[in-house]
């Protein structure tokens, strides 16, 4: 990516092991002299704060991996075991808890991050991609996870959740039997749920690398989401990104612990803290907090196989964003009609989120139905209208040069790194 | 440095939206009829600690009043001497576990050992199963109350508002039965009789054991049962919270040091 600058290996060692591994090759073109952009907000910081969060939880999980019993009469008692008589084990299981939902936090914000700015367009398409199955694979795991406390909204969450898949024509029986290891959320289900609960992190983590790996290929979007054009467009990643995001994430672990000390189990449910009880069904069944929103799209919809579809449709319909959003300037900063829809879009996703917990009755359930009619119009139908008819405000030339692009509808060099490529020879 | 300013408000911004957003929490499911009570505790707060003579109390109301009917069954009698609990001495300890005794293994002719109980002991079962329980309470199982404050949405406001809340005046529209009339209870009527009235217990200390006295003590006394690391929780934020001010000040001049000269 950089022109300017070539990795040389300064002693003799680095000079041997360059010419075999080239491990310090790949560090300082990935880590070190990566040319970014120089106008990245604090938006673009929780791509690293992600990929902590990602880490803390494998090293938690690890250590409460070591202390859980994935037994259904032994599981809740094993989890107040950690609590009380583990040495700092209350602090890992709140740290494992806690840091489950800031996960789901930064991943909103960096998903939000992304639809503003159009990081999902030429040629970044694939990290978009990527970036929705790591999404779905948390997702999976989340909620798998929420299980092995063995509570009553672990149990019930669970068979509500599962039954879905009964809803499927044919094989959805068949395919519910399996997942469960049974006919009903039982011992099997919570073995295998711990055996994927453990194992999905790691699976997560490979595509982590991948997503990484497509974002070097093409570079970074920026705000302006005009492409890089020479280097003076650019700083290189250490210092200026690796300090940046070091103080972003000291924020977010401000937060972060915030939660894990003074306020543990808010983002709980305190139904959780009672034994799972296959007789007795609580009040209201609700998931956690980050799955709101697509708890209320699925009972928004009267026929349960079209709410179930339409909860998968919810994720699915990303995946094809890149086609659905064709206009080739990027950013929401130049496209004042979508930045509108785009508002709208976040309010309704919170308020999406808002209903999941709420019955779904009355009142609730109207305004359900709204933001979910609203959530796929954004995609299907508001997306590819603006796409031809939107006309863009004036855009500056490049990133580093203010002047206003007379031809601005052209999109500011959409083709990426190669013209980059042929620009800096 | 303005744009640089300007995101970083927009960032703090992003932050309230959306901590306020998931602030509306799933914990409103169950209503209690009336608004719970609020004593207030010293253990409340980022500095709060619990006040160790009212957590004696507690376990003096508990073990001579609760524990005939609720277990507490991931206390063990260590728990009481351990820091930030009732922090009773070990021999208090060792005395108030031997008052119990336990089958625990077999001798060398195949009979069960009936022996006192030790401070590694965990705190005896009122009922040697959940239908006992059941058969014993008409039907009614007594939860076990080791995590109840953690159980109920504002579990230590909760509890005192219940064990004071009991009423003799039923509405009457409100039919219930063999069972008492407590407003907090959702739906108002209980399965558990008013087990507390003023003079239930005689304090060690001498305290007046008022019905409210007992009320607030015992919810003080389950709130450390539910989590008897609380103190050291708190305790151990402050540390990591102060080092993390310091730090991200420093990060803060760091970044604004750095990106000074980029344009």
């Amino acid at each position: 990516m950089n022109h300017d600058y070539q990795y040389t290996p300064k002693n003799g060692f680095s000079k041997w092991l360059d010419k075999r591994l080239p491990l310090m090759r790949f560090a300082d073109e990935n880590l070190l002299s990566f040319p970014t952009p120089k106008n990245l907000n604090y938006f673009y910081t929780f791509g690293f704060i992600l990929t902590m969060c990602l880490v803390t939880q494998i090293i938690t999980g690890i250590v409460l991996a070591m202390h859980y019993v994935p037994n259904t009469s032994l599981a809740f008692d094993s989890i107040e075991h950690i609590m009380r008589d583990v040495n700092y084990g209350w602090l890992i299981r709140y740290m494992h808890s806690n840091g489950a939902s800031m996960f789901f936090l930064a991943v909103f914000i960096h998903m939000f991050r992304g639809l503003y700015y159009g990081s999902y367009k030429e040629p970044r398409e694939i990290i978009w991609i990527l970036g929705v199955v790591i999404f779905l694979l948390m997702i999976i795991t989340g909620f798998m996870g929420y299980v092995l406390p063995w509570g009553q909204m672990s149990f019930w969450g669970a068979t509500v959740i599962t039954n879905l898949v009964a809803t499927i024509p044919v094989i959805g029986e068949p395919i519910l039997t399996l997942l469960l290891g049974g006919y009903s959320v039982d011992n099997p289900t919570l073995n295998r749920f711990f055996s994927l609960h453990y194992l999905l992190p790691f699976v997560i983590f490979g595509v982590v690398i991948l997503h990484i790996w497509a974002l070097h290929v093409t570079g970074n979007n920026n705000p302006t989401g005009i492409e890089v054009k020479d280097s003076k467009d650019t700083i290189s990643f250490h210092p200026y990104y690796t300090v940046k995001d070091l103080f972003a994430y000291v924020v977010f672990l401000l937060m972060f612990c915030y939660f894990i000390f003074y306020n543990p189990n808010i983002l709980g449910h305190p139904d959780n803290y009672i034994e799972a009880d296959p007789m007795l069904t609580p009040a209201h069944i609700v998931p956690e907090w980050y799955l709101l929103p697509f708890y209320a799209i699925l009972r928004a919809v009267p026929d349960k196989l079209m709410g179930v579809l339409l909860m998968f449709g919810s994720i699915v319909v990303l995946f094809f964003l890149p086609w659905l959003d064709t206009m080739k300037v990027k950013s929401a900063r130049y496209r004042p009609l979508y930045k509108i829809f785009f508002l709208f879009f976040v309010i309704f996703c919170l308020l999406l989120g808002y209903l999941g917990a709420k019955p779904p009755e009355g009142i609730y359930l109207f305004l359900s139905r709204v933001s979910t009619i609203y959530y796929f119009a954004f995609f299907l139908v508001i997306m590819p209208i603006l796409s031809r008819i939107e006309k863009p405000s004036p855009m500056p030339i490049g990133i580093s040069n203010p002047a206003i692009n007379s031809s601005s509808d052209s999109g500011g060099g959409v083709s990426g790194a190669p013209s980059y490529a042929m620009d800096s020879k | 440095m303005s744009i640089f300013r300007n995101t970083f408000k927009n960032n703090i911004f992003f932050f309230l939206v959306l901590t306020f957003g998931f602030s509306v929490n799933a914990n409103s499911a169950e209503g209690t009829t009336f608004k719970n009570l609020k004593p207030g505790f010293s253990f409340e707060g980022p500095f709060g600690k619990f006040d160790k003579e009212s957590l004696k109390r507690g376990y003096q109301v508990y073990s001579e009043v609760c524990s005939s009917c609720h277990g507490l069954k991931q206390l063990s009698f260590r728990n009481l001497s351990q820091p930030g609990g009732p922090e009773f001495s070990i021999e208090r300890v060792k005395e108030i576990a031997s008052g119990y005794s336990i089958t625990d293994g077999f001798d060398e002719y195949g009979e069960p050992i009936e022996r006192s109980m030790l401070p590694s002991d965990r705190f005896p079962r009122p009922y040697g199963s959940k239908e006992e329980a059941k058969g014993a309470n008409n039907g009614a199982y007594p939860p076990d109350l080791s995590l109840i404050v953690k159980a109920r949405s504002d579990g230590y406001n909760y509890l005192y508002s219940l064990l004071k809340g009991y009423e003799e005046e039923i509405p009457e529209d409100l039919d219930i039965g063999d069972l008492s009339y407590n407003p907090w209870y959702p739906g108002g009527a209980i399965a558990m009789y008013q087990p507390l009235y003023d003079e239930s217990v005689e304090y060690e200390d001498g305290t007046p054991a008022t019905l409210d006295q007992m009320s607030y003590d015992v919810a003080n006394f389950l709130t450390w049962a539910a989590e008897p690391t609380m103190e050291e929780r708190k305790r151990l934020g402050f540390i990591v919270m102060g080092f993390l001010i310091i730090f991200v000040i420093l990060m803060y001049l760091s970044v604004s040091r750095l990106f000074r000269d980029v344009h």
